[in-house]
């Protein structure tokens, strides 16, 4: 690591002893960064945002949430109603989620597109999915909390997934329970972990992160930095570009919580629960939908969640599914076809999801969930042998034909 | 590079920087503003501060008796004095009186005294509502977490208390009904 | 002229990729939309970015409530004291509050009646869900605190719902207890008739037709589910200018910084 100069004479006797301003001074000030990155990697930098935005308003709403069946619905309402300024931290929690979710999408998709899954970044990727996991779950449980009506069905379908497993199905869906349906223990213990599980998520993002700073980041055209003047010091390049991403998305998250904070829900969900009604309807979140229609397009019980998992799980192994060396779609012009399809079959799955679970939609949700799996399985390792490749450019600094001009201007490194 | 060009790189220079101050700082205000939300919820909220009155019916209350109820999530002390406890606490002198203040400054009706039931040394709930209770060496209440010793008007006469037991606001409704806040 | 660097050509792929999201979203706001029955769409005072409530509707609205829905459905998320928002000072609050009675501990430990106060919920008809529903031939008439959030597009219905008692056609047999409503999902409903001209005598000598009274009552109601509503709209807009600001002004610093970057 390189020793930092700092003139600040408390900031320089702490970092000779602890050298944390000489870490963030490498790895967000001088990290050098492709300079050819487009707006598709701010979405990694607003995941984190949205990570501690939920941690924050998380915190703040325990303050004043009751987990007790007899109370959870009327806490909540209280929130909105009572406590100062409530709406707004619910309305951001809530919302959030969501935006959370949309983001992390697009940030997978990018991954995708442009092979950042790749050689050296397998284990990267698998943190990122693992990341996903941690969310699903957490954002499932959170769901629960408000006890609404779709909090209470939606907790009751999907622990009753692992009714599926055979034999001892049923016992675990009983312990995750903590009785003979989801009642006041479910509610307390989805609390406990809903509370905890995203400081893990913290922990999985820093490795993350680690991770990614080992190499650093992938770019568009996927090849790597060959020196310095491939690259850009973070800071202030990507600082001031991040913080330009975040104003976007700022704005469209505060148009959602202030003018739509109900867009994204469900109605139900104003309903207190009530074990003895399931409503006409159900529907999970929408960033479950893709998921719950692989899940229902199976006609076997522990058929549909295997799949519904696999679809996930195979999510791990693609780096080595994909066995073409080169990383970006734009030099794969086959693959690339293939990854609108995915993309568009992923939304299709989403719709599909929303729909009732008869004639038609049926149908659809097999042919997608078939070219899901199709996708990854067979498609990732066989292009490779049939897909002929563009020649890829020599460096990221050098345009495709001409062999002209290097850039290479660093004004703000040199003042430094 | 030629001097011309170099002015023009200083200034954009100067622009650049302006900007970008401009834009951090804006973006810290933003995030200041932020916090303000997340730390007003910590204040009492609009159910909390409507609880904030209670009436209490002193019609069965004897000469002698005390209740004790509750506001704001605190005890509150209402005394029935007897004619010896008023005249005790009227003509006790203030002046060495840790909290100097008249008996009359601390009742609307001297038949009743009304204090909160907390310990201005750390917030424990004195003693002396019951008949049985101790009441301390001037007879009011005696708080035994540190020893503090209240007189018939509840002011500190003894003990590391620094003030007297505080009297809320309150007014009468009727000759026998008070309202608290 | 100086070919652009290859990395710097994404602006097609930029714009695909929006198009396939936005398509993704619009999808979300067809199935919301997407309910078999359709009810007519009313132009509220609340509705849009900058609506507020109309406050003597609203006040007609809560005559309406009292007089004839509160015979049935509760509001027990609602405290008298929140009156205040739609203009009622703390004496015609406190009166109002009077009217009711809430159970209470006497000193020695029995249940009395104590008239309700402003810092009171709205009292309930029934004690319990129970009893609403022996009273109500076995069906619940559920509390209306949040009936507009958890109905979509919860004020149209409400309105067409109160408004949509039709004769049934000839055909359709209807069960004792039960009445024909073209709007309610089944179209059999539990809920007789409520609103009937001239039903309630307005204070402020507004006509009271059953349309009148089914508008006036769903903005009262559209403001006892949503009670932020006017703050969190006044708010929105002045934290989305913020971040307009914010926003233009990064980019302009953005340019800057990367000017002599992508000029090189
Ligand atoms: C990965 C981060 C998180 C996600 C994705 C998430 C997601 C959610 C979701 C979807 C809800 C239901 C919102 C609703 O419909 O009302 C919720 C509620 C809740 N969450 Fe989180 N959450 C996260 C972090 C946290 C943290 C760190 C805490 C506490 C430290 C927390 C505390 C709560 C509480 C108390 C509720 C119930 C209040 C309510 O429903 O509005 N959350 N969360
Ligand atoms: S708290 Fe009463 S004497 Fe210390």
């Amino acid at each position: 690591m390189s020793k930092a100069k700092f003139k600040n004479p408390v900031v320089k006797w702490i970092d000779h002893r602890l050298p944390i301003f000489s870490f963030m001074d490498h790895e967000l000030n001088h990290y050098p960064t492709p300079k050819n990155l487009n707006y598709f990697w701010n979405f990694g930098s607003l995941a984190g945002i949205a990570l501690v935005t939920m941690i924050i308003t998380g915190i703040v709403l325990s303050m004043n949430y009751t987990a007790h069946v007899d109370y959870a619905f009327d806490s909540v309402e209280r929130i909105m109603r009572d406590v100062n300024h409530g709406w707004l931290i619910r309305y951001i929690h809530m919302n959030g989620a969501s935006f959370f979710f949309i983001v992390v999408y697009i940030h997978i998709f990018r991954g995708l597109y442009y092979g950042s899954y790749k050689a050296p970044r397998e284990l990267l990727w698998i943190l990122g999915v693992l990341i996903l996991l941690l969310m699903m779950a957490t954002a499932f449980m959170g769901y629960v909390l408000p006890w609404g009506q779709m909090s209470f069905w939606g907790a009751t379908v999907i622990t009753n997934l692992f009714s599926a497993i055979p034999l001892v199905g049923e016992s675990i869906v009983t312990w995750l329970w903590g009785g003979f349906s989801v009642d006041n223990s479910t509610l307390n213990r989805f609390f406990s972990l809903h509370f905890v599980l995203p400081f893990v998520i913290v922990g999985v993002v820093i490795l993350h992160l680690v991770a990614l700073h080992r190499f650093g980041s992938n770019n568009p055209i996927g090849i790597d930095v060959k020196g310095t003047q491939d690259t850009l010091p973070f800071n202030p390049y990507y600082t001031i570009k991040d913080l330009f991403g975040l104003g976007v998305f700022l704005t469209i998250f505060a148009a959602a919580v202030f003018f739509f904070p109900n867009f994204m829900g469900h109605p139900d969900n104003y309903i207190e629960a009530n074990p003895m009604v399931t409503p006409a309807h159900i529907v999970p979140e929408w960033y479950f939908l893709p998921f719950y229609a692989i899940l229902r397009a199976i006609p076997d019980k522990l058929g549909g969640v295997l799949f519904m998992f696999g679809s996930i799980a195979v999510l791990f192994v693609i780096p080595w599914l994909d066995r073409s060396s080169v990383r970006s779609s734009q030099f794969r012009p086959i693959f690339k076809i293939f990854f609108w399809i995915l993309l568009a079959d992923c939304v299709l799955l989403g719709y599909l999801g929303a729909m009732p679970a008869e004639g038609i939609y049926v149908i659809l949700s097999r042919i997608a969930t078939a070219y899901y799996f199709f996708h990854f399985l067979i498609l990732f390792p066989l292009l490779p042998y049939i897909e002929k490749t563009k020649p890829l450019p020599i460096s990221i600094s050098e345009p495709v034909l001409s062999g002209s001009s290097p850039a290479s201007a660093f004004a703000f490194r040199e003042k430094k | 590079m030629s001097t011309k060009s170099k002015t023009k790189n200083n200034k954009d220079e100067g622009k650049r920087d302006f900007l970008m101050v401009s834009t951090y700082a804006m973006a810290g205000i933003g995030a200041a503003s932020f916090a303000w939300p997340l730390i007003d919820q910590m204040n009492p909220a609009a159910d909390t501060l409507a609880l904030a009155s209670t009436e209490i019916d002193l019609s069965s209350l004897e000469e002698g008796q005390a209740i004790t109820v509750k506001w704001r999530g605190k005890p509150v002390f209402v005394r029935h004095r007897t004619a010896e406890e008023i005249k005790n606490a009227q003509e006790a002198s203030i002046d060495d009186m840790r909290d100097p203040e008249k008996d009359s400054d601390r009742v609307t009706n001297e038949k009743y005294i009304v204090l909160v039931g907390v310990c201005t040394h750390l917030g424990c709930v004195p003693l002396g509502q019951k008949s049985g209770d101790v009441k301390g060496q001037y007879g009011g209440w005696f708080c035994p977490c540190h020893g503090s010793h209240y007189d018939h008007s509840g002011r500190i006469r003894k003990g590391p208390a620094p003030t007297n037991l505080a009297v809320p606001s309150y007014e009468f409704l009727s000759d026998t009904l008070i309202k608290i806040g | 002229m100086n070919a652009k660097p290859y990395c710097f050509k994404n602006k097609r792929f930029i714009i695909q990729s929006c198009t396939i999201l936005s398509l993704f979203f619009s999808s979300q706001v067809c199935f919301a939309a997407g309910d078999k029955i359709t009810y007519p769409k009313l132009d509220w005072s609340f509705s849009g970015i900058t609506g507020t409530f109309d406050r003597s509707s609203q006040q007609r609205g809560l005559q309406v409530y009292k007089e004839v829905c509160a015979g049935c459905h509760g509001l027990r998320l609602l405290a008298y004291r929140n009156l205040k928002a739609i203009g009622y000072n703390d004496n015609e609050i406190k009166a109002f509050a009077s009217e009711n009675s809430v159970n209470t501990l006497n000193d020695e430990g029995e249940v009395v009646e104590r008239e309700a106060r402003p810092s009171d919920k709205f009292v309930s008809p029934y004690p319990n869900e129970q009893a609403a529903r022996v009273a109500n031939g076995g069906a619940y008439p559920p509390d209306l605190s949040l009936i507009v959030k958890a109905r979509s597009d919860g004020a149209n219905y409400l309105h067409a719902l109160l408004t949509g008692y039709v004769d049934a056609p000839d055909e359709k047999k209807i069960p004792d207890g039960m009445y024909y409503n073209k709007y309610y999902p089944g179209k059999l409903i539990g809920m007789p008739q409520p609103l009937y001209e001239d039903g309630v005598e307005y204070a402020d000598g507004t006509k009271a037709t059953p349309d009148q009274m089914a508008k006036d009552v769903t903005a009262f109601l559209a403001w006892a589910a949503e009670p932020e509503m006017e703050d969190r709209k006044r708010l929105g807009i002045s934290v989305i200018l913020f971040l307009l600001v914010l926003t233009i002004l990064s980019y302009f610093t953005m340019k800057q910084i990367w000017a002599p970057i992508k000029n090189r």
